[in-house]
């Protein structure tokens, strides 16, 4: 008789710890990106092979979270968030390791080495791709704060703050980005004419994942601005 | 009247079998519900809770509970019609409280939500209608009861609504949430013991033979309010607060102020409880002891005696003993939602409608109003997820628990007559 009681039903699954869950699995993936890029500047495949598998299970594993906590959303689940607001950051999140994947993806498939003369600046470039989303999970993090506080003004405030810092870093990977093309666009003689066009598109796609990394904050603040 | 001084003796310890079983229902299943949410919140463990619901639930229904085992009683039904016939009544009662207690056995074994309230007000109307007659049941003090049962919901949302807006503002979402729990949780502790306070002078000391006015009512019970927020500010004094509790929220130190609280509000709740619902149990009890004593007069005034309360608090203590404990368990660990911040307001709320209720003699469900008191938690944006199909389901339940007690009290009540009289 105690497995289904009236009290402990009303409560339905609370989708925002496993929202939570979500973006560190992909905060998780991004991070994998740092060894990964490593073995590749050193040209170590091997290691570069664990280092992608890692970043695929990681993927993996985000998108199952994903798929289960849409299937736990029913309609008749009364919440503080909209559902839709809920679903739309979701995949927002996912995007993050999607990108991720991508990136690792295309880099591994066609074993491309990177030039020494980037080296140093891609792996602060990753880095503070890698911090971006972090900063993405932080706002994420302060979702229950905000729903215990009735979206009042002071955490409304502490979230505005970390808004700020993932601007702030979104707009660092900006920066990285315009010098690594600039410290490129004089190699391009010594590389091979496809190697130069996959090396950009790499580039831009690292600076597409703290794009998406942003995005993610910024949905928050459309949650927020209810 | 030869019938009642013939076959007293076998009637009344079929009712008092029949009464202590409604009343192991009630502790085995409806005193999880009431105070599940203190052990959820990790206020409190089973244990204490089980220690905190035998004290506070017997102390309810002692000083509290008397009205409602009057309108249970004798309230819905009128006794003139009963009169010349007071094997009748006897019967009637005794079937209410065996089709009651069956219902809820059944219903709680399936896992329906259904309501002790609803179910003996059901039987009660059920048999007096069908089974004497439709001028038999007192319909004004029947529909102000159904209103209840739809006010109590909405009244106890609306508190705890106000409460958990009230702690946003002036403590979660301040400077210093920690510093401001301190500092407001011993108001929420007055405002806890004061009401019990108030409820137990104004309605139930006259029940053990001692009457106030209003106005040294409200000063007693002011004392008694400061004195329990003296207690709980002595207890809060003894919380440290503990970095790691800031790692998976904010809150985390402001959380344990508040679990203090809860012990407070938990002790409440159970008051409250005991006054609504071990009341329903014991009244119809109380009905055929009454009947039985007098030798056979259907009298409308007449002293209830102490021992029916502790054979319903007994059976409450027993109910909770042989699987209370193992359900409370079991809802204590599924109602994590219930935040100590949330779980407060909701307890507070609930016990404070169902104890007003009390007051006035309205048998109201404690389960009902506890659910009306998390929609008004939730609704403060305070809990993530309500399923709102199941809120459903539960409000609806009362309009079958309604005509399922009545149905099983108008079988049984013509089988005792069958049995009995022929």
């Amino acid at each position: 008789m105690s497995s289904s009681n009236a009290i402990t039903r009303v409560f339905g699954r609370s989708p925002i710890k496993p929202l939570q869950g979500h973006m560190q699995s992909v905060v998780e993936c991004a991070e994998y990106m740092l060894p990964f890029f490593e073995a590749v500047i050193a040209n170590d495949w091997k290691q570069a092979e664990i280092h992608h598998e890692q970043i695929v299970d990681a993927e993996n594993r985000a998108d199952a979270e994903k798929k289960k906590i849409r299937l736990h959303l029913p309609k008749s689940l009364f919440m503080p968030i909209p559902r839709q607001d809920l679903l739309n950051l979701l995949s927002k999140q996912d995007k993050i390791a999607n990108k991720t994947k991508d990136i690792a993806g295309l880099i591994f498939g066609r074993e491309l080495s990177v030039p020494p003369a980037i080296a140093d600046s891609l792996i602060e470039f990753i880095k503070t791709s890698i911090k971006t989303t972090a900063a993405a999970k932080s706002v994420i993090d302060e979702l229950d704060e905000l729903i215990e506080t009735g979206f009042g003004g002071r955490s409304i405030e502490i979230v505005k703050k970390l808004i700020f810092r993932l601007d702030q870093l979104e707009h660092e990977t900006d920066e990285q980005q315009i010098l690594i093309r600039a410290q490129l666009h004089p190699l391009e003689e010594e590389l091979s004419a496809v190697d130069a066009v996959f090396l950009y598109k790499i580039i831009e796609q690292i600076g597409n994942l703290a794009d998406c990394a942003q995005k993610t904050g910024e949905q928050i603040q459309v949650i927020v601005a209810r | 009247m030869l019938f009642i001084s013939e076959y007293g003796q076998i009637l009344l310890i079929l009712a008092c079998i029949f009464g202590f079983f409604m009343a192991w229902g009630v502790g085995a299943n409806d005193v999880a519900n009431a105070m599940g949410t203190s052990v959820g919140s990790g206020a409190l463990t089973v244990k204490q809770a089980i220690i905190i619901a035998m004290i506070f639930e017997f102390a309810g229904a002692y000083l509290a509970g008397g009205e409602v085992t009057a309108t249970i009683r004798k309230g819905m039904i009128d006794a003139s019609v009963m009169a010349g016939t007071p094997e009748l009544l006897v019967f009637g009662m005794l079937s209410a409280l065996l089709a009651a207690g069956i219902w809820l056995f059944v219903a709680s074994s399936f896992g329906w939500p259904v309501s002790t309230t609803h179910s003996i007000v059901g039987a009660i109307i059920g048999f007096a209608a069908v089974g004497i007659g439709i001028d038999a049941v007192v319909w004004s003090k029947v529909w102000a009861i159904v209103a209840s049962w739809v006010i109590s919901p909405l009244l106890s949302g609306t508190i705890a609504y106000m409460l958990i807006r009230s702690v946003q503002k002036f403590i979660l979402d301040s400077a210093d949430p920690l510093s401001n729990a301190i500092k407001y949780v011993p108001v929420y502790m007055f405002f806890t013991g004061f009401m019990i306070g108030m409820v137990t002078l104004v309605k139930g000391l006259k029940h053990i033979g001692l009457h106030i006015s209003t106005g040294e009512s409200l000063f007693y019970a002011t004392i008694f309010g400061i004195i329990v927020a003296m207690i709980g500010k002595y207890l809060l004094n003894r919380v440290k607060p503990d970095p790691l509790a800031e790692r998976d929220s904010r809150f985390g130190n402001v959380e344990s102020i508040f679990a203090v609280l809860m012990i407070f509000t938990a002790c409440a709740m159970a008051f409250a409880h005991g006054s609504n619902d071990v009341a329903n149990a014991v009244g119809p009890l109380a009905a055929i002891v009454g009947i039985v004593n007098s030798g056979g007069e259907v009298l409308q005034k007449s002293i209830m005696p102490p021992w029916i309360l502790l054979l319903g608090g007994a059976g409450i203590v027993f109910g909770l003993i042989t699987l209370g404990f193992k359900v409370m368990k079991t809802v204590g660990t599924k109602i994590t939602e219930l935040t100590p911040t949330r779980g407060f307001a909701a307890e507070l709320s609930a016990a404070t409608t169902v104890v007003l209720a009390s007051g006035v003699g309205i048998p109201v469900s404690t389960t009902h109003t506890l659910v009306g008191a998390v929609l008004g938690v939730g609704l403060a944006r305070g809990i993530s997820a309500i399923n709102l199909r199941v809120v459903g389901s539960i409000f609806l339940s009362w309009l079958v628990t309604l005509p399922a007690g009545a149905g099983l009290a108008i079988i049984f009540f013509f089988m005792f007559k069958g049995m009995f009289l022929t």
